[in-house]
């Protein structure tokens, strides 16, 4: 009950960050801690992941009481599936911050520190049991968030976060209303010990700070210009992790605390699931530039993992959680590698692209091995996922697969078009003949991220079958995901095997 | 007859008006250099002594008493307010000492900002209407003064003036309805008139209704909670910087602490009609303070519509009229008063740095310059928006658990737009000092090279950052204490 893991996987990287900010750092120096902070979170991460029991329910509790009179206090834990989210969360941070650091940001101590405190409410929001702290880890990821895009952004970069801002706390607010009602009407704040709940407009608040965190459509307005303003690696931590923690919340809060009202929501949200599926790759495939490319396809992919979380069933369920990993992943290194080519070219647009391949293998390689996983080809770990999703959603209705399979095809159209544009043709204006390859410290961000694609390709089982205990995903939602369904089961086993 | 007097209830007024009384001494016999350093250490600590007292009391008192004839109350309540301003006139002073005005009323500023303290401590322990209205004119005339003692500034001048008007009429209001209800009830004292209520079935008695509805009219002119905030922006303008923060903690503070003594002791009969004239006022207060502070460009203006704001907030805590509701609201004041002072200290570090009025335009830049003040300013503002990790988001948490809790729910809603509307201008204010827009001309320092440094306003302001975080981290205690203190009101 009482593991310190997941204590300092959050409190390392904000110390990391108080210590970036209140010591002298010289630049390398706080660029070098932090990096060396968010490595240092990747091996706890691996050490608590080598420890973790896939077929027992939360694990590495702590809970120490916060404000009692409320019933509110520090309680986290990992299931299955916030250990693979954090691991995502901690890798791509680690790749980011690398790349951070390799791109020389400028008020370097501000910008690291933020980024580590960053790293610390992600993993926050992913590992908290308790409502209230995973509100408060939540709205502790917008503020940094607002400060890394409005200072270190390009040049829309204030008209970015106004809208960023507004919308995602318009969101967030309504969800603190539904936190508070929620809390109250249970009694406790603790998402263990609480019960479910009936209140459809509860549900919605939640849903409201889900929706536009996501983003789903059509509640998305803030993402092509927060994508497209952020400096990339800012981008890649929002699209590949922040992204996440809306899902994540579909998972953890809505479906097992809200059985009822999601029933009766559920075909209203897989509609505007797919809509964002099909309206986001249209857009991807129109989308002048590269960010906008990216873009777009995350509030798909976003449309698509909301798929498979809302299909009720277990392939929908796993597929999405081993979705939420590819595509954190893939978005990571793909704004990783925009922002590579935007060093080099300082641009993104299509029309003043191309030939970048000729003279640059290495970032024609890594460029096209990362975009032929998002197309999901056979045999990769996006396929793995999308395939799962689709399977599970046909089983709610048909049609709803038609539409995810569409949008599958659409993937492949615009990930093609977009590799093309910037690798292929001839050489665009603003590529330079001089413009170099990719240099060992970005293939050191980005070419481990893509590795673990690949070997997540070899084997998507690693996720898929090991989020949820004993891969009996529905049934350990709609248990609420209280103390391991796998309780139940064994003790069954044993008893069946102890009967006569 | 006299009656037994507890001299102990009195100390923390008696240890104020003691450094008043020196600092006034100091005035004329201290030599000229040294009178403002005088009178300020006095002054702080008197308001040091004043906490401690408090504390005592607050400690020594775990059930509340009637004491001087039932004239007072000496209760947990009482003393947490006292402690908040005491604790708000400490940081004034450390943020007065810089201001120009030392060289000329030193000794008198600081006498009046003690006496002020005294009153409000005064004010807080009220227990029949008598000693409210005192209470309340005894810091009101403080302040009056205190607003317009830059005699030198217009500016000053009219906001004492205009706050002389107008929170004159607000007492006279108050007084008003004060004397219709003893009219009616014919008791002074708070529970007496609950009891002649009930016992002579006044319930629905017109009388008392109206002096029951003037009286919430005044509180509404202390506290500048809309329609009765007119006043609020004009004079937090142009009274001296220092006066202004002062103001916008302890005046709230007290103001709001009084009206929900008052209200719960006295008028539980009438709980429905005033936590629906409260909830009213807090729905005015949150629309106007908030849509107006929109379109501010200065800051002293746009922090007073912001405290309009906050007003409607701590209304929402007073309309639940529970324990819970007690407890947000006590709670609530701890991070608001700090995050309110620190706010006005930093808006002081950038008038004193630019020699005139800061606005937000004239922000640019001024985190990076300044990097501490820049980022205790932007966690004033997360503070005031109720973003965690401040005290700001805990306090708005109890408040709109108090207000489900209670029943209302539709305030929560509109506290959450509110929040919504507001984000916007405090992260102009944050998006000023850090990201500076290509467009905006840069003010810079007058010249003379850079700032001379002020350790104390600093401190001050460092001071209200570690309230502000710690009333977050450390929550715990605090609410502990609000428990223990809101519990003795008898709801």
């Amino acid at each position: 009950m009482n593991d310190w893991v997941v204590t300092v996987l959050i409190l390392l990287p904000m110390a990391g960050a108080l210590a970036v900010w209140l010591l002298p750092w010289t630049r390398l120096g706080a660029g070098g801690f932090a990096l060396l902070v968010a490595l240092a979170e990747v091996g706890i991460w691996i050490q608590a992941a080598a420890r973790f029991d896939f077929d027992g329910g939360l694990q590495f509790q702590q809970q120490t009481p916060w404000f009692p009179d409320l019933g509110v206090s520090w309680h986290v834990g990992f299931y299955g599936f916030s250990l693979w989210l954090t691991g995502l969360t901690v890798v791509v941070m680690a790749a980011t911050i690398a790349y951070g650091f390799w791109a020389g940001r400028e008020r370097a101590r501000a910008y690291f520190g933020l980024m580590l405190m960053l790293t610390g409410a992600i993993v926050g929001v992913f590992a908290s049991q308790d409502v209230l702290l995973f509100y408060v880890f939540w709205e502790a990821m917008m503020i940094p968030l607002y400060v890394l895009i409005g200072v270190w952004g390009g040049p829309g970069r204030l008209h970015a976060t106004l809208k960023f801002v507004i919308y995602t706390l318009a969101g967030s607010l309504l969800m603190l209303a539904a936190v508070v009602a929620f809390g109250l009407s249970q009694g406790t704040f603790d998402l263990v010990d609480s019960g479910t709940s009936g209140s459809t407009i509860i549900l919605l608040g939640f849903l409201a700070g889900f929706a536009v965190k996501a983003p789903l459509f059509p509640f998305h307005g803030w993402l092509p210009d927060a994508y497209r303003e952020s400096p990339p690696e800012v981008a890649a931590v929002l699209s590949g992790v922040v992204s996440k923690a809306a899902t994540y919340g579909f998972l953890r809060i809505a479906l097992p605390k809200f059985p009822g009202p999601v029933g009766d929501l559920r075909v209203p949200i897989l509609v505007l699931a797919a809509a964002g599926l099909v309206y986001g790759s249209l857009l991807a495939f129109r989308a002048p530039d590269v960010r906008g490319v990216i873009a777009y396809s995350s509030l798909a992919q976003l449309g698509l993992i909301t798929f498979g979380v809302f299909a009720n069933n277990d392939l929908g369920l796993d597929g999405s959680v081993l979705q939420m990993v590819n595509h954190g992943l893939l978005s990571a290194s793909l704004f990783l590698l925009a922002g590579m080519v935007e060093r080099r070219t300082t641009t993104g647009e299509f029309s003043r692209l191309g030939g970048m391949a000729r003279g640059r293998p290495l970032l024609a390689t890594v460029l096209m091995a990362t975009g032929i996983i998002a197309l999901a080809v056979p045999g990769s770990t996006a396929f793995a996922g999308e395939f799962l999703i689709l399977a599970g959603v046909f089983q709610q209705g048909w049609a709803w697969g038609v539409i995810g399979a569409i949008a599958i095809v659409l993937a492949a159209m615009y990930m093609l078009r977009m590799i093309s544009a910037v690798l292929h043709r001839s050489p665009g204006q603003a590529v330079s003949e001089r413009a170099l390859d990719l240099r060992p410290a970005e293939l050191g961000a980005v070419v481990p991220l893509v590795l673990i694609l690949v070997g997540l390709s070899a084997w998507p089982a690693l996720i898929s079958d090991r989020s949820f205990p004993h891969g009996a995903a529905k049934q350990s939602i709609n248990t609420g995901l209280q103390a391991s369904p796998s309780h139940s089961i064994t003790q069954e086993r044993t008893a069946a095997e102890a009967g006569p | 007859m006299r009656p037994p007097i507890d001299w102990f209830d009195l100390t923390p007024e008696l240890v104020l008006l003691g450094a008043a009384g020196i600092c006034l001494l100091a005035a004329v016999l201290a030599p000229h250099r040294m009178r403002a350093q005088i009178a300020a250490c006095t002054t702080a600590l008197g308001f040091v002594g004043a906490f401690v007292t408090g504390v005592l009391i607050y400690v020594q008192t775990p059930d509340g008493e009637n004491v001087i004839a039932g004239a007072m109350r000496r209760d947990r309540y009482g003393a947490f307010a006292q402690l908040i301003v005491a604790g708000a006139g400490l940081l004034t002073v450390a943020l007065s000492h810089g201001d120009r005005r030392e060289r000329q009323h030193g000794g008198e500023y600081y006498a009046l900002l003690a006496a002020c303290g005294a009153g409000m401590c005064f004010l807080v322990e009220a227990n029949n209407l008598m000693v409210l209205f005192l209470g309340l004119e005894w810091f009101s005339i403080c302040l009056y003064i205190l607003c317009a003692i830059d005699l030198d500034r217009v500016g000053s001048l009219e906001a004492g003036l205009k706050y002389l008007v107008v929170g004159s009429f607000g007492s006279g209001v108050l007084l008003f309805g004060s004397a219709l209800v003893y009219g009616a009830t014919g008791a002074l004292e708070f529970s007496g008139i609950a009891q002649a209520t009930a016992a002579q079935g006044l319930k629905d008695d017109a009388v008392l209704l109206a002096g029951l509805g003037m009286m919430i009219a005044g509180f509404g002119f202390k506290a500048s909670a809309a329609p009765f905030h007119m006043w609020t922006p004009d004079v937090y303008e142009g009274a001296p910087t220092p006066v202004t923060a002062f103001m916008s903690a302890a005046t709230k503070t007290v103001a709001l602490v009084l009206m929900l003594r008052v209200l719960v002791t006295a008028f539980p009969q009438e709980s429905e009609l005033w936590t629906a004239a409260a909830a009213a006022l807090a729905c005015a207060s949150l629309a106007w303070g908030n849509l107006a502070a929109l379109v501010q460009s200065r800051l002293k203006r746009l922090l007073a519509y912001s405290s309009i704001s906050h007003a409607g907030f701590l209304l929402i805590a007073v309309a639940a009229d529970s324990q819970l509701g007690g407890r947000a609201l006590l709670y609530y004041l701890i991070p608001y008063s700090a995050a309110s002072l620190g706010a006005f200290a930093v808006v002081a570090a950038r008038e004193r740095e630019l020699g005139r009025a800061a606005t937000i335009d004239g922000l640019a830049g001024f985190g990076w310059e300044r990097p501490v003040l820049g980022v205790a300013m932007a966690t004033f503002m997360l503070a005031f928006a109720g973003l965690p990790p401040t005290g700001g988001f805990t306090g708005k948490f109890y408040v709109f658990s108090a207000a489900y809790d209670a029943g209302k729910s539709w305030l929560i809603i509109v506290g959450v737009v509110a929040t919504m509307v507001s984000l916007y201008y405090y992260l102009s204010i944050i998006r000023a000092m850090f990201m500076r827009s290509p467009e905006v001309r840069v003010e810079v320092a007058a010249v003379g090279g850079s700032p001379p440094r002020d350790p104390l306003l600093e401190g001050s302001v460092i001071a209200s950052l570690a309230v502000v975080f710690g009333s977050f981290f450390g929550l715990q205690p605090l609410i502990d204490v609000a428990t223990h203190a809101a519990n003795t009101l008898p709801f």
